[in-house]
C-alpha cells in the first residue's frame, strides 16, 4: 500500500516521530510509451475500474488519465447518498451488490471511507406516491433488499425536527414514509484517495493533468492509442468514465449518445449540533437533507434543467430547494448558507447508466450516471474492469449497453420517458 | 439568473421559460427506418460550447423560441421565433 499499511501500529510509530515521515499515499510518475488499457477520467468510477483491473484481473501495466486533479469531478461535488432502493430487476442486483462492496469497502482499501449506514428515508405526500413507492418497497423486499414502512407517526419519533405539515404548514403533507436502513452515506475524497491509493500501489499510473484530446484508430477502425496533453499514449484499450463529459469525449470517437449534460447543484449551511443523523430525501419537494460530520446541513434538489457545462449553477433552483427544505425542516430557517457548487451530470435518456462495449474496437463506456453515480462508485468500478478484462459485459451489467435503446430495452426506473431532464 | 431577451417580450428571467431542448433534431417520415427514429428519440450531440435550443416562453407570450446559447459560459447569441426557422 502507498506509504506502507495503516493501522494502529503505523498510527503510533508516526506519532511518536511527530508526524514527520507519513509517505505520499501515491506515486506521480511520468507517463509510459505504452499501457495495456487506460482509464480516462480519475472521478471515483475511473479509479475503482483501475484498481479492480489490477487486484481481480491482473491488468498492472494500466493508467488512469484525468484532465485535473482526482476526485475534482462529481466525485467531488456530491451529496454522497448511498442506497440501493430500485424497482427495475437490472438496477436492483447492480446496486444491491456495489451497496455490498460500499460494506466492505473501508476494509478492502486499508482506507477508512467513512461509510456511515445511517439509513436513507424518503417521504411521501400524495395517495399516487404512496402507492409507487409501496410497490417499490416491495419489490426490493422480494429481491432480499432492506426496506422499511413508517408511518407518519413513526417518521416524527425516528426524525423529530420533521415538520409532517398537520397543521396546515404544508402544501402537501406527509402521508408516510419508507426506509432503507442499510442506506446512508460516505466521505467522498476519501472514496477517490482510498481506491487510488489502491490502485497505485498494485503498480497502477495515476496521471493527473492529463486530458485526453483525441483516439487514434488504425484502418480496421480498432483503438490503437490516444492523444493527451501530455503526449501519445499507445494501447488497445480505453475505458472512458468522464461523467458529464461522455458525450464530448466520446464524440472524439465520433460517437453519440442518449445523454445530455446538465447541472445539478448541492448547498451546505453554517455547522450547527448533531440534529439529524439520517437521510431524509423528498421526491414530491424535490430536495434531499443530511447532517455532516462537521454539523452542515447539505441540501441538493433537482436539475437546473437546461445542457451546461459550467459546473456553477443558478439561482432559481437555490431558492425552491430552499423554499421546500424550510418547509419540512422549520428549524433551518435562520442558518445562512455557507457554500454553494454544481456538477454536470451525464443525464441518460431512459435515467439508467451504460457499462458497455461501444462500436469502436477497445473503447469501453461507463456513463450516464445521471444524479445518482455516487453510490455505483463501487459496483460500476467492478462490473467496468470486468467488461474490459473480458471484453464482454459481466451478467451484473448486461442490461446497461449502449445499443438497448435502439432494441426497445430501455430501463426507465421512473417511467418517465425519453427526456434527459425529467429522470 | 439567465436574461432570455424574447424578440415580443425583451428580456425575460428564465423561470418564465420551460426548455425544449436541442433544436436541431428533426422528426423523421414516418416510413423512415427504425434507426432513424432511434436517433430523433434518444441521440443528441450534446456540445460543450455554441448549442442551439428551443425554449418556450411559458409564462409570457407563447412562443417558441430557438435560442443559441453556450453550455460553457451561458452567454446567449441570437434568439428567433422557431416557426420563422422554417422547422
Ligand atoms: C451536486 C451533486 C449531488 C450528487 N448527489 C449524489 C448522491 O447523493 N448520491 C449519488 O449516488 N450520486 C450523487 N451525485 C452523482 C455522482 O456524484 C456522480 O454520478 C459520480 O460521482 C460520478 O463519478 P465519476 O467517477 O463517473 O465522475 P467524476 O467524479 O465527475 O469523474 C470524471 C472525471 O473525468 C475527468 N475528465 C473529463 N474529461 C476528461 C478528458 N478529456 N480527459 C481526462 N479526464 C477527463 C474529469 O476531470 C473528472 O475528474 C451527485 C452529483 C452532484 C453534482
Ligand atoms: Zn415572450
Amino acid at each position: 500500500m502507498g506509504g506502507g499499511r495503516y493501522s494502529f501500529l503505523s498510527l503510533a510509530k508516526n506519532a511518536l516521530s511527530g508526524h514527520k515521515n507519513w509517505q505520499p499515499a501515491i506515486r506521480h510518475p511520468e507517463p509510459k510509451a505504452r499501457y495495456d488499457a487506460v482509464i480516462i477520467g480519475g472521478g471515483g468510477h475511473g479509479l475503482a475500474t483501475a484498481y479492480y483491473l489490477a487486484k481481480l484481473h491482473g491488468m498492472k501495466n494500466i493508467a488512469v488519465l484525468e484532465r485535473g486533479w482526482i476526485g475534482g469531478g462529481n466525485t467531488g461535488r456530491n451529496t454522497t447518498i448511498v442506497r440501493s432502493n430500485y424497482l427495475l430487476e437490472p438496477n436492483a442486483h447492480f446496486y444491491e451488490h456495489s451497496l455490498k462492496l460500499w460494506e466492505g469497502l473501508s476494509a478492502d482499501l486499508n482506507f477508512n471511507v467513512m461509510f456511515s449506514q445511517r439509513s436513507v428515508i424518503n417521504t411521501c405526500h400524495t395517495p399516487g406516491e404512496v402507492e409507487a413507492t409501496m410497490r417499490r418497497y416491495n419489490a426490493m423486499r422480494l429481491n432480499g433488499i432492506d426496506a422499511e414502512f413508517l408511518s407518519a407517526d413513526e417518521l416524527k419519533r425516528r426524525v423529530p425536527d420533521i415538520n409532517l405539515g398537520r397543521d396546515g404548514s404544508m402544501r402537501w403533507p406527509i402521508m408516510c414514509a419508507v426506509s432503507q436502513p442499510r442506506g446512508g452515506v460516505a466521505r467522498h475524497d476519501a472514496v477517490a484517495w482510498g481506491y487510488a491509493r489502491g490502485a497505485d500501489s498494485l503498480g497502477v499510473d495515476i496521471l493527473q493533468n492529463c486530458e485526453v484530446t483525441g483516439f487514434k484508430r488504425g484502418s480496421d477502425g480498432a483503438l490503437q492509442g490516444v492523444e493527451t496533453s501530455r503526449g501519445y499514449i499507445e494501447t488497445p484499450k480505453a475505458g472512458v468514465a468522464v461523467a458529464g463529459h461522455s458525450g464530448h469525449v466520446m464524440a472524439m470517437a465520433d460517437i453519440r449518445l442518449p445523454i445530455e449534460s446538465h447541472l445539478l447543484q448541492a448547498f451546505v449551511s453554517e455547522p450547527v449540533k448533531p440534529f439529524l443523523d439520517v437521510v431524509v430525501s423528498t421526491g414530491a419537494l424535490h430536495f434531499y437533507i443530511s447532517q455532516t460530520d462537521k454539523g452542515e446541513v447539505l441540501l441538493g434538489g433537482g436539475l437546473d434543467g437546461y445542457n451546461s457545462y459550467s459546473q456553477r449553477g443558478t439561482i432559481p433552483n437555490i431558492e425552491e430547494v430552499t423554499e421546500a427544505a424550510v418547509e419540512m425542516f422549520p428549524n433551518i430557517s435562520r442558518l445562512k448558507w455557507m457554500r454553494q457548487w454544481a456538477g454536470v451530470m451525464d443525464m441518460t435518456m431512459d435515467g439508467s447508466p451504460i457499462i458497455g462495449k461501444t462500436p469502436v474496437q477497445g473503447l469501453y463506456l461507463d456513463g450516464g450516471w445521471c444524479y445518482g453515480g455516487f453510490k455505483a462508485t463501487p459496483g460500476s468500478g467492478w462490473c467496468f474492469a470486468h467488461t474490459i478484462a473480458h471484453d464482454e459485459p459481466h451478467e451484473l451489467n448486461a442490461a446497461f449497453t449502449l445499443d438497448r435503446f435502439g432494441r426497445s430495452a430501455v430501463i426507465d426506473e421512473k417511467g418517465a420517458g425519453p427526456y434527459a431532464k425529467a429522470h | 439568473m439567465m436574461l432570455i431577451p424574447c424578440p415580443h417580450c425583451g428580456p425575460r428571467p428564465e423561470t418564465e421559460f420551460v426548455y425544449g431542448g436541442d433544436a436541431n433534431v428533426k422528426r423523421p417520415d414516418p416510413a423512415a427506418p427504425d434507426a432513424e427514429w432511434t436517433d430523433y428519440i434518444y441521440f443528441r450531440d450534446n456540445p460543450k460550447g455554441a448549442h442551439r435550443e428551443l425554449w418556450l416562453h411559458a409564462a409570457g407570450c407563447h412562443s417558441w423560441l430557438t435560442v443559441e446559447r453556450d453550455t460553457v459560459t451561458h452567454a446567449i447569441g441570437s434568439v428567433s421565433y422557431t416557426k420563422d426557422s422554417g422547422e
